[in-house]
């Protein structure tokens, strides 16, 4: 996310998902091996997989291949490997190592995980985000688990004087002209070793995996996590550190007029009081600014903090009251937009139908309430500058801290801790700016602590929108023209001057790209400024799409009185790859930074998990009354998600005994994993939809803790998520499985409360009762 | 100053009376398995035992607590295998895990005040308990799987 706006922020919009990159060269091994590497512990004539391009390769400082930079192995056995991306929930810090390891040959209980500090230049790209860790590197991870294999066998022949090829590689042992070697013994040998090119590598075959796609490893930190010890940002504590808590401006880029820090020097162990530059956007991730509390420990700070009497002036945000706007949104949407797609003329077919639908659906900002909120440690001292911090994007952390503190990049060190949630928020560093800035100003290390209130009223807010779907049809209800004017502020108006129109990226997710099967089709953008500061949430811009999208079909469905199923089913039409050239898809066209035709859109595969996730949830059965079924579908993240959700009225009270979903995300590596993420994913659709919103009334977010941004607890919850992965080989690409598991989920229970209720919704949240 | 008993140990606190206890583990004892999240009582992040009982310790100051109990996830037990804790490691309840340590003092609190709850107990004894990554699924299971070992 972060680099591609940073492009689109340059105004060089890159092209991603070029057509003209039609099947880019595969080398499948089997056809080019001819080195001796068979090695015999590996039933495998299965030689290689076929490597394809992913988008890893066109992100900033793209893949690495050496597996020196990955793994170090120790005398004693212990194989020590390095988590480059940020572990904040999904499981990558344990996932992208057990890939390595697996392919190698270690013993997972040998192995160590280090995380890697922000360092882009050495271990490639780090910005933990848009669920790519998989995606991008599982190739990576086998070829260096492979090459560090290799070279083990390659040092044991060497050692007992036989050709390589006799030499059989086990589980963290390798033997030899009779000679069985730990990894260990070989370690410095191997390492040696010149590291071998991929097409001198053998692969396991998919059979021969340990790990990979198995179900018999657990996170790597869940014994720290389950006993206190794991280290999250606040835990860091350095010798000699300050605590700071910062009043920011209530109102974006409002000024303090004057202060009374009076009550706040009676707080005990409070030490300083001090100003920091208030910015307003665009400012990319520059903290907000305001008035910071130093003191002896957070409770101080804190304290210290909410004792200060501040006059605060106004802002060119002061008049935002997101109601208000949200009106304006709507009768923006019914003006024609800016077109970015157009196949054949939507407005005639649509004008000259027999029937026609249309209908406006609402979504509110959202904050992301991670339960650990920002917080960051810093030591700028003797012209060093590190920083302890839970970041997404460490080495994008990293540039933005140098700036900051006019700082050469080389003398800044930023260390990833876990992350207790990000969500999108924890890309956004300006919380680890303000330990740096507040650490250079006072020569000693710091620590800045949010408060869940700092968190909620200081966001990079999910953005609030309006989407406006307009159809014409025959009289049996099929399309011949759409229309869908998305309406909503965008994110790069944390990045750029705003021009009140959204981005490649945010008309990437569900807007341009749909699976419906229709000849007419007009895609818009209206016009919407920014009042507040807009950032990326778990699974974006798909939200509104897939709550507008799916919710407008189940409306639809219900009012010719055909089956939601097969109606929807009918909508996406035959099973196709989507020819994004002869839909005209513009150039730009955004596929989650991935080449088109490695992932293009296979609306065969959005269906199959629809129909999936359906049967398992018993559609078509009868319900009590009170009770329904809702359906919803969508492609995002180059993954193929649909959710089955049951709702059950009691008393008036929404309530979600079950969920079926379905998801088709190519091969999965931690299937475990996935069905946590997935899980996870439908308890917060479920908040999405019943709950979030963040109201700005004069500018002021009206929201400040879990009583007003409410959450989902387990007394409401869905209480059984039954997940549903279709199964691949690996030459089915992983895709993502972070993000998706949202998008379905507040359209599918809407769509539910329907069937039980005759109730329709059609903006979010939309509440716990009907 | 504050004398504390935290984890069966003695501890002197050295900060006011109001001190937030929360913060006063954290940043004075130097326990940090207790987590703030929301500093007012509503997501359980907190947790601790007091006297065996789960309680926020956002809302307790040194006052609140001299000559009481304390327990937190660090002092649950010995070598982190609390029926509890071996429960959430079975069913691999953890994302992010920065709720864990509350949701564990809390349910090891149900557990002991209520040993064979019923599944409305279990929902209704966890709902202080806010996870934002959502693994509320695995936290009722493995709540019932430490009550019943199975």
């Amino acid at each position: 996310m972060l680099h591609f706006l940073e492009q689109a922020a340059r105004g060089r919009a890159k092209t991603a998902g070029k057509l003209t990159v039609a099947h880019v060269s595969r080398r499948g091994f089997m056809a080019t091996a001819t080195a001796g590497f068979a090695l015999a512990s590996f039933a495998g004539d299965a030689g290689a997989f076929a490597r394809y391009k992913t988008g890893g390769d066109s992100m900033p400082h793209g893949l690495r291949y050496d597996p020196h930079l990955f793994v170090a192995i120790d005398a004693d056995g212990t194989v020590t490997l390095t988590a480059h991306r940020s572990e904040m929930g999904t499981g990558s810090r344990t996932s992208l190592p057990m890939i390595l390891a697996d392919e190698m040959g270690a013993d997972w209980a040998m192995v160590k995980i280090i995380q890697a500090p922000g360092d882009e230049p050495k271990y490639g790209n780090q910005d933990t985000d848009g669920s790519r860790s998989v995606r991008h590197h599982i190739q990576a991870m086998r070829q260096m688990g492979a090459s560090v294999r290799h070279m083990l066998a390659q040092a044991a022949a060497d050692k007992a004087g036989v050709d390589v090829k006799d030499v059989q590689v086990g589980v963290h042992e390798v033997t030899a002209g009779g000679n069985t070697m730990g990894f260990g013994d070989l370690a410095e040998a191997a390492m040696q070793v010149p590291v071998p090119e991929f097409e001198a590598l053998s692969f396991k075959d998919e059979s021969e995996f340990r790990y990979i796609g198995k179900r018999n490893i657990g996170i790597y930190d869940l014994h720290d996590i389950t006993t206190g010890k794991a280290v999250y940002g606040a835990d860091v504590k350095l010798d000699g550190m300050v605590y700071a808590a910062v009043a920011r401006p209530p109102v974006h880029a409002a000024k303090p007029l004057s202060y009374d820090a009076t009550e706040t020097w009676e707080v005990p162990g409070v030490q300083q009081v001090m100003g920091l530059p208030i910015a307003d956007f665009p400012a990319k991730f520059a903290p907000k600014g305001g008035i910071a509390v130093i003191a002896s420990n957070t409770d101080a700070a804190i304290k210290g903090r909410d004792a200060l009497e501040i006059e605060w002036g106004d802002s060119r945000h002061s008049d935002y009251n997101s109601d208000a706007f949200i009106a304006e949104m709507k009768e923006t949407a019914t003006q024609p937009g800016n077109v970015l797609r157009a196949v054949g003329d939507a407005r005639a077919a649509i004008d000259g139908a027999a029937k026609t639908f249309k209908a406006q659906y609402g979504g509110a900002h959202m904050a992301h309430a991670m339960m650990e909120p920002p917080v960051a440690v810093a030591d700028v001292t003797d012209g060093k500058a590190t920083i302890w911090a839970p970041v997404q994007s460490p080495f994008g952390a990293r540039g933005d801290i140098a700036a900051a503190l006019n700082m050469d990049i080389a003398d800044v060190e930023v260390l990833v801790t876990l992350l207790g949630g990000g969500f999108g928020r924890k890309s956004k560093c300006d919380f680890a700016i303000e330990a740096a800035l507040l650490s250079q100003k006072l020569g000693k290390p710091v620590k800045v602590q949010w408060t869940r209130v700092d968190d909620i009223q200081n966001s990079f807010y999910h953005t609030t929108s309006v989407e406006e779907l307009e159809v014409g049809m025959d009289e049996n209800g099929k399309w011949l023209g759409f229309r869908h004017n998305s309406v909503a502020p965008s994110i790069l108006s944390t990045f750029a001057p705003d021009s009140g129109h959204q981005f490649f990226i945010e008309s990437g997710m569900g807007h341009l790209d749909n699976p419906f099967q229709v000849p007419n089709v007009s895609i818009e953008n209206g016009k919407a400024m920014a009042k507040t500061r807009i950032g990326w949430f778990r699974v974006v811009s798909n939200i509104p799409r897939a709550w507008a999208q799916q919710t407008f079909m189940s409306e639809i469905a219900a009012d010719l009185g055909k089956d939601e199923l097969e109606y929807m089913l009918d909508v996406m039409g035959e099973d196709r790859v989507i020819d994004i050239k002869a839909e005209n898809y513009p150039d730009n066209f955004w596929d989650y930074g991935e080449v088109y035709d490695e992932y293009p859109m296979d609306v065969g595969r959005q269906k199959k998990v629809l129909r999936m996730a359906a049967e398992k949830a018993g559609w078509g059965q009868s319900l009590p009354a009170g009770e329904g079924i809702g359906l919803a579908s969508h492609r995002c993240f180059v993954t193929y998600i649909a959710a089955a959700a049951r709702v059950k009225v009691v008393d008036g009270q929404i309530r979600v005994p079950q969920i079926d979903v379905a998801l088709d995300c190519g091969f999965v590596a931690m299937p475990e994993r996935v069905e946590s993420q997935i899980q996870g994913a439908a308890v917060q659709g479920m908040t999405a939809a019943l709950y979030s919103a963040i109201n700005f009334e004069d500018g002021v977010p009206q929201e400040e803790n879990y009583d007003t941004y409410q959450m989902v607890r387990s007394d409401n919850f869905p209480e059984k998520v039954n997940v549903h992965i279709v199964p691949h080989p690996f030459s089915v690409h992983a895709s993502g499985a972070g993000e998706p598991g949202v998008a379905p989920i507040a359209p599918a229970i809407g769509n539910a409360i329907f069937h039980a209720t005759g109730k329709r919704f059609r903006d979010m949240p939309f509440g716990d009762t009907v | 100053m504050a004398t504390l008993n935290v984890n069966g140990s003695t501890v002197e606190v050295d900060g006011p009376s109001d001190t937030t206890l929360l913060w006063a583990l954290r940043d004075m004892v130097g326990l940090t398995g207790t987590k703030y999240g929301c500093g007012v009582g509503l997501c359980g992040a907190c947790t601790v035992h007091l006297n065996g009982v789960a309680t926020r310790s956002c809302m307790l100051t040194l006052e609140d607590v001299e000559g009481s109990e304390i327990t937190t996830i660090e002092g649950l037990s010995p070598d982190g295998d609390h029926p509890v804790q071996t429960a959430w490691r079975d069913l691999h309840v953890p994302q992010c895990g920065f709720c864990q340590s509350g949701q564990i003092m809390q349910a090891a609190s149900l557990l002991s005040e209520t040993p064979d709850p019923s599944d409305q107990e279990i929902l209704d004894g966890m709902s202080g308990n806010i996870c934002r990554c959502g693994c509320y699924q695995r936290i009722v299971a493995a709540v019932r799987q430490a009550a019943t070992g199975s």
